[in-house]
């Protein structure tokens, strides 16, 4: 494996998608259809990449069960989220949830 | 209250926090299993500091232990980050202004972390003319978190065997359900996460990723039309009531 090969094709790709919008700022006007849909991309990549973490924890089958350490995390983190809007209380609450539960259960 | 390039780097390092708690462990465990992955200590600390780009390295990683070629991963490595193409997309209005000088590093530090943050900070009604330092905060602080997380990470996992089974991963679906959260307070956000979340399971299985790119544009599209329609709709209810 050449490293820096990898590393460099990697920086290369990854910087591209990320720079080749602002990169084009100056000349790019974009539609306001477009600018409405995008409002919607927080929310859909994220849970795109949320559920499967969730429901799919080892990779292989969906695992919608309360033996499930990664669903009732992200159910409390949830509840959390909705009880009060405060971010850094969402993520330790599912944590917390997370950790407990995998205590309990013993697995994964 | 007046804001100056200084309180708005730090109203970004401040508003970032609760996502760094998130990225902790997510940094710790890439750091831990990169030996064993098959990285070189410097392999492990240049992707971090050169490509950073969170779930783009574990995979990568994932595929240099099982001997895939680098051309492969490096094109793994693009359809997975292609989601921070919409990001961009989403920015671009607001670095418009910015000299290239800006927009070059802040493109280099684009994470789902600093998106989320930095999407919220330019939505409210202040004026724009500092938003860019609270950008940076934000792009800073995360990547001075992921390259010691890293570091950390490195260094445990020759003491520590066996780190990467805690579970640790769960902190970024508990991050990233704390930053979805509050915005799902109409119909089109609502359901444009569930359309998301139902392909993104129903595609789990498809290579390279190419799922969570398919459920993301999904999800889109999904708010984006039921948002018209209900938009319709209301202009109709108001048309046949006058």
């Amino acid at each position: 494996m050449n490293e820096f090969l990898l590393v460099g094709g990697m920086f290369l790709v990854t910087f591209l998608v990320r720079y080749l919008p602002f990169g084009l700022a100056g000349s790019l006007q974009i539609p306001e259809p477009l600018e409405r849909a995008l409002r919607f991309v927080p929310v859909a990549v994220l849970m795109a990449i949320v559920a499967p973490a969730v429901l799919i924890p080892q990779g292989d089958s969906v695992q919608f069960s309360w033996q499930n350490p990664h669903l009732l995390g992200a159910f409390a983190a949830f509840l959390a989220g909705w009880w009060k809007n405060n971010l850094l209380l969402t993520i330790v609450v599912g944590m917390a949830a997370f950790f407990i539960s995998r205590l309990l259960i013993g697995r994964f | 209250m007046n804001s100056t390039p200084q309180t708005e780097f730090w109203r970004g390092v401040r508003d970032t926090f609760p996502l760094i708690v998130g990225a902790i462990p997510f940094g710790i465990i890439f750091g831990t299993l990169s030996e064993s992955g098959g990285l070189s200590l410097w392999g492990a600390l240049a992707f971090s500091a050169v490509v950073f780009a969170g779930s783009a390295q574990f995979i990568a990683l994932g595929m240099v232990s099982t001997g895939a070629a680098w051309p492969v991963i490096v094109l793994t490595t693009f359809v997975v980050n292609l989601r921070h193409f919409l990001y961009s997309t989403t920015l671009l209005q607001q670095v418009r202004h910015l000299p290239q000088r800006w927009r070059i590093p802040l493109a280099f530090w684009l994470t789902d972390e600093t998106f989320a943050v930095a999407v919220r900070h330019y939505a409210e009604p202040s004026p724009i003319i500092h938003k860019h330092w609270y950008y940076l905060g934000s792009a800073l602080i995360m990547y001075f978190n992921w390259q010691l997380c890293t570091m950390i990470g490195i260094f445990f996992g020759r003491v520590l065997p066996g780190l990467e089974e805690w579970g640790l991963d769960f902190a970024m679906s508990a991050t990233f359900i704390g930053i979805v959260v509050p915005y799902l307070k109409n119909r089109p956000m609502i359901a444009a996460a569930i359309v998301a979340s139902g392909l993104g399971l129903a595609l789990h299985g498809l290579p390279n990723k190419l799922g969570l790119m398919i459920a993301g544009l999904a999800g889109v599209a999904t708010g984006f039309f039921l948002e018209k329609r209900l938009a319709s709709n209301r202009m109709t209810e108001v048309g046949e009531a006058q």
